[in-house]
């Protein structure tokens, strides 16, 4: 893999905010020998036409994600609690009408 | 080991429109095609600068030179949000530039032509940069999510592309007689070369199938073609030029235009290395990459070197 390729840059995570109160999304990746170029470079490549107004690089072998084969019981904890979202409960006719 | 459940859910999931993302069980053909197809994309990306990037330094007015450096630079990023979607398959990225440079890994064989004069590259923002179009619009909906998410990145920037293209057609076809003699003699040398791009007949195509049946492709070389044909036929009518076909004709009863028998010894031929352009194209980028490995070690220095200051401070 690359991460251990000495000859190669470093594998940078691009993130950008597409526009000011948005979140920050994935936009892809890039090779940079350190933050500042990967930042530089991040501009270049995925920022061309004001893409974003922010640019977060994060080096690729930093992000630790859960794996698809234990998505089932991962995210378990959550498929059995209706009561957390507002269809769960009723609201009296009267007050469902003025709505 | 590919168990045959395995391989039948996966093409359950691929058959319900789902997206296959990097770390998700695929079958190995699954990521060597796609490796393959991709690579091949991302090298045409790059390669692609190199016939337009001829004329930067000779564009006709300052306005047309600011639009072709954006377009090139643009090239250069396709090529790279191609290449960092592959490398989520597990391909390195030194090791595609290396397959490129030095192995047996192909690139699109349009870029083997020659750009004569301006005109050509009026006629490949057109023609050209309006095939890849039809191709990538579709690979923007394919079954890998990075490769997706890369193409639909690219389309967005490419219909800059195709239009600043076919404005300058456009202008040419309505220029002085020495102007449209040149943009015509440009659609007569790239027309047949931009329909060879869609790839052989699907009765020549033997990945199309496997392709096709993953949602790599979504549609086969000869229905890509087609469509293509049948929105430039009109294009070129409503700006006067003629397309180099005697055989092109309109067929009611499917509503397509026909087209006569691409020359395809001359394709096989360029694919296999022997076009006008094959070597010199190698050798221009081969170049770059070799002239620039002094700045690549650089770079690395310096970032060691920063790092080693910043460790000794702390």
């Amino acid at each position: 893999m690359s991460e251990n390729n000495e000859k190669e840059w470093p594998l940078w995570e691009v993130f950008y905010q597409p526009k000011n109160g948005k979140p920050y999304e994935h936009a892809g990746s890039l090779h940079a020998a350190d933050a500042e170029n990967a930042l530089q470079n991040a501009r270049d490549v995925y920022a061309r036409r004001n893409e974003g107004i922010g640019i977060w690089v994060v080096p690729s072998n930093q992000i630790t994600a859960s794996t698809p084969e234990d998505v089932g019981p991962f995210f378990d904890p959550a498929s059995d609690k209706p009561y957390r979202h507002p269809q769960f409960y009723s609201v009296p006719r009267a007050v469902k009408k003025r709505s | 080991m590919e168990t045959q459940q395995q391989l039948d859910d996966f093409q359950a999931r691929i058959d319900a429109g789902e997206k296959i993302e990097p770390k998700d069980w695929m079958p190995e053909r699954y990521r060597q095609q796609l490796t393959r197809m991709g690579s091949q994309h991302a090298h045409s990306e790059i390669v692609g600068m190199l016939p337009e990037g001829n004329w930067i330094g000779r564009a006709p007015s300052l306005k047309r030179k600011l639009v072709l450096l954006a377009k090139v630079q643009d090239e250069a990023g396709h090529g790279l949000y191609l290449y960092s979607a592959i490398e989520t398959l597990g391909e390195s990225r030194a090791n595609m530039i290396d397959q490129y440079l030095y192995g047996s890994a192909k690139y699109s064989s349009i870029f083997n032509y020659p750009t004569l004069s301006y005109a050509d590259v009026c006629v490949i923002g057109w023609l050209v940069d309006g095939a890849a179009i039809v191709n990538q619009t579709k690979l923007a909906h394919c079954s890998y999510g990075p490769y997706a998410r890369a193409n639909l990145r690219i389309c967005k920037e490419e219909s800059f592309h195709k239009k600043q293209g076919y404005e300058m057609v456009a202008k040419m076809a309505e220029g002085i007689p020495a102007q449209r003699k040149m943009v015509q003699d440009a659609v007569n040398r790239f027309w047949w070369p931009t329909l060879m791009m869609f790839g052989p007949h699907d009765s020549d195509s033997p990945n199309s199938e496997e392709l096709i049946k993953w949602q790599i492709k979504l549609n086969t070389n000869d229905e890509l073609r087609q469509h293509f044909v049948d929105r430039v036929v009109m294009e070129a009518g409503a700006i006067g030029l003629t397309l180099p076909d005697h055989d092109l004709k309109f067929n009611e009863e499917t509503g397509h235009w026909e087209m006569g028998e691409m020359p395809w010894d001359e394709f096989w031929n360029v694919v296999k290395g022997n076009g006008v352009m094959n070597r010199e194209r190698m050798k221009a980028r081969r170049n770059a990459h070799e002239n620039g490995a002094w700045v690549r070690e650089a770079a690395q220095a310096y970032a060691r070197k920063k790092k080693l200051s910043r460790e000794k401070a702390s």
